[in-house]
């Protein structure tokens, strides 16, 4: 799914600032390969603060994309067709799927996924706000499919270029499944603006709460945007939230004409001068309220993240016990 | 010969109903790697009831169709196993709630599991070939879930003590519905008399040395019969099934006739 914002600041991201004290040879290779515009790979020298932006960066990615399995999961049990289940339940397995993959490669920078959930339960680490809010009704699904995961595309395109490699070919996969989503979502909802008025009304009542929210998934004004400026140096984030957001716009407003619902913001129109559509003011007191955990939902997602880890424990536990018994046996019958 | 639409209703409404329970683990798992998993066997189920539905509203005709057959029956119309409708709990009545345990989800899967290997293995020589063709591509499949569902008895079962009982309280609780496995309904007598259906009952030995082996594996004492015999496939159901296509049912039966 969906990345916004992967320049949140958090709690892990406290100690950005630190100075290495590498050999300046090896920061000297590092800069290089930067502006080569070459890969850096987890057994090369690295900076600590560009282990640690990425290490923030990927692990939020990776949360939001297993606290995002949450608001679609909600509608899985009642989908309205067989075809719509299946299709749901394939698509909330691959945002699980793309969790997987991203945890795996934060892991190539030393932290491991223990860690990481750690940050997640404690609230330290943050996620996507967009999963704060709760999914009301069926069109909701595919809202999220269009809107929610076309902004994370447009997001994470620039990022299969990182200059990461483990996190680039991750994104490289995870945004070929995310152009399927977009597709199926936004599919789901022509035919629905196909059938009746209560099926009409479900969609543009699920548009009217979740398009401001999802150009929030920007992140904050460039101008405002903490970690953008070393983000861009290091070839981790490639173009800034402004120009990501303007784009978005620019390619959601026609085919929202041909689905035939209303963007719910008045200044929304065309700017001959700019090339763009302009838009109005996001309200940002209310997004920075909700990545603070107070939105609708913060504290039932966080909770029902920690509850399935705590309540699977024991299922862990006894995969662990078993795998040492066997090793036991191994070893006894090797002897 | 072909199957009855009976006998297709009969396997389609099992993986529906049994896909959907196992699709409340989604985004619950008790890691992801299992959330995956679990999802997928969902997945499978949902999309074996798909093509039995297709092939049963094709045989039945008129205005059936999938969802029709899906959505828009009551429950006393659903000829599933009971066992698959029952909560991932242990026994306890339809409106109480309880917290999902994942022993009983893969007790209740490597059950229902290990005779479906056996089912679509013999149902692959059906005589309704359009049957046998859904048999080969859902034969793939159980194996999957067999395979998956076995490691996990025997993990828990040879685990720790917390899951050693967690694994056999589910098997005391879930066991006694496998007796309906191998009850005579009309239904699997006509679709077995045209050749086009499996007669379950021929299938026991098979699924006893399945159980016995990975249940010898986990350390786990295989329980007894109880008397009471489930009667889900005649349409006589458990408290649960209504609670499950209520919550299924609910959208599609508030917008009759849409299209989705």
């Amino acid at each position: 799914m969906y990345t916004q914002a992967m320049d949140i600041p958090d709690e892990s991201g406290k100690k950005l600032a630190s100075v290495s004290n590498a050999p300046s040879e090896q920061e000297a290779a590092f800069e290089a390969r930067i502006e080569a515009d070459g890969r850096i790979e987890p057994q090369d020298w690295m900076p600590e603060a560009y282990r640690k932006t990425l290490v923030r960066q990927i692990s939020q990615h990776a949360h939001s994309e297993i606290v995002g399995m949450l608001p679609e999961g909600n509608w899985i049990s009642r989908a309205p067709s067989l075809k719509r289940k299946a299709i749901l339940i394939a698509k909330v397995q691959d945002e699980g799927g793309h969790g997987l993959y991203l945890y795996s490669a934060a892991e190539t920078l030393g932290t491991s996924r223990e860690q990481m959930l750690e940050g997640l339960h404690s609230g330290k680490a943050k996620y996507s706000s967009i999963f704060n809010y709760p999914t009301l009704n069926w069109a909701d699904v595919g809202v999220i499919g269009w809107l929610v995961d076309g902004a994370a595309i447009m997001n994470q395109i620039p990022l299969c270029r990182c200059s990461y490699g483990p996190y680039s070919r991750a994104m490289i996969r995870v945004c070929k499944e995310e152009s399927f989503h977009q597709r199926q979502g936004y599919e789901a909802l022509l035919v629905m603006m196909q059938g009746s008025e209560a099926q009409k009304a479900m969609v543009q009542d699920a548009v009217n709460r979740l398009w401001w929210k999802c150009l929030a998934m920007f992140g904050p004004p460039d101008a405002d945007s903490p970690h953008s400026a070393q983000g861009m140096r290091w070839g981790i984030k490639r173009i800034s939230n402004d120009e990501l957001r303007q784009k978005f716009v620019d390619a959601t407003v026609p085919q929202a004409k041909v689905l035939g619902v209303t963007l719910p913001d008045p200044d929304l129109k065309w700017n001959e001068a700019r090339g763009h559509y302009d838009y109005g003011q996001i309200d940002w007191a209310e997004f920075w309220n909700t990545v603070e955990g107070n939105g609708p939902c913060n504290k039932e997602r966080l909770a029902t993240r920690v509850k399935a880890h705590n309540d699977g424990q024991w299922v862990r536990d006894a995969a662990q016990a078993y795998a040492r018994k066997q090793q036991e046996r191994a070893m006894k019958e090797a002897a | 010969m072909n199957a009855p639409a009976d006998y297709l209703l009969h396997l389609a409404d099992n993986a529906v109903v049994l896909g959907q329970r196992n699709a409340e683990w989604c985004g619950h798992g008790p890691i992801l790697e299992e959330d995956i998993a679990m999802g997928n066997v969902s997945l499978d189920y949902i999309g074996q009831a798909r093509l039995l539905y297709q092939l049963a509203a094709t045989r039945l005709g008129g205005d059936a169709t999938e969802d029709k057959l899906a959505y828009f029956r009551d429950d006393t119309q659903f000829r599933n196993y009971t066992l698959l409708e029952l909560p991932h709990n242990g026994p306890l009545v339809g409106y109480a709630k309880a917290d999902r345990d994942y022993a009983t989800t893969i007790v209740r899967n490597f059950l229902y599991g290990a005779l479906m290997v056996l089912v679509w293995d013999a149902l692959e020589k059906s005589s309704d070939s359009d049957l046998a063709a859904i048999a080969a591509k859902s034969l793939k499949e159980a194996r999957y879930h067999l395979h998956h569902a076995a490691d996990w008895v025997v993990r828990f079962g040879d685990g720790t003590e917390e899951s050693h009982q967690r694994v056999q309280a589910a098997l005391d609780h879930l066991f006694p519905y496998t007796e309906e496995f191998w009850t005579p309904s009309a239904v699997e007598d006509a679709a077995v008399a045209s050749g086009a259906g499996v007669d379950v009952r021929t299938l026991r030995a098979a699924w006893d040395a399945i159980v016995n082996d990975t249940l010898g594996q986990g350390t786990l004492v295989r329980p007894q019969g109880r008397g009471y015999v489930p009667e889900g496939k005649h349409g006589r159901h458990s408290e649960h099934l209504g609670y499950l296509l209520g919550e299924m049912q609910g959208l599609a039966r508030a917008h009759p006739g849409a299209t989705w």
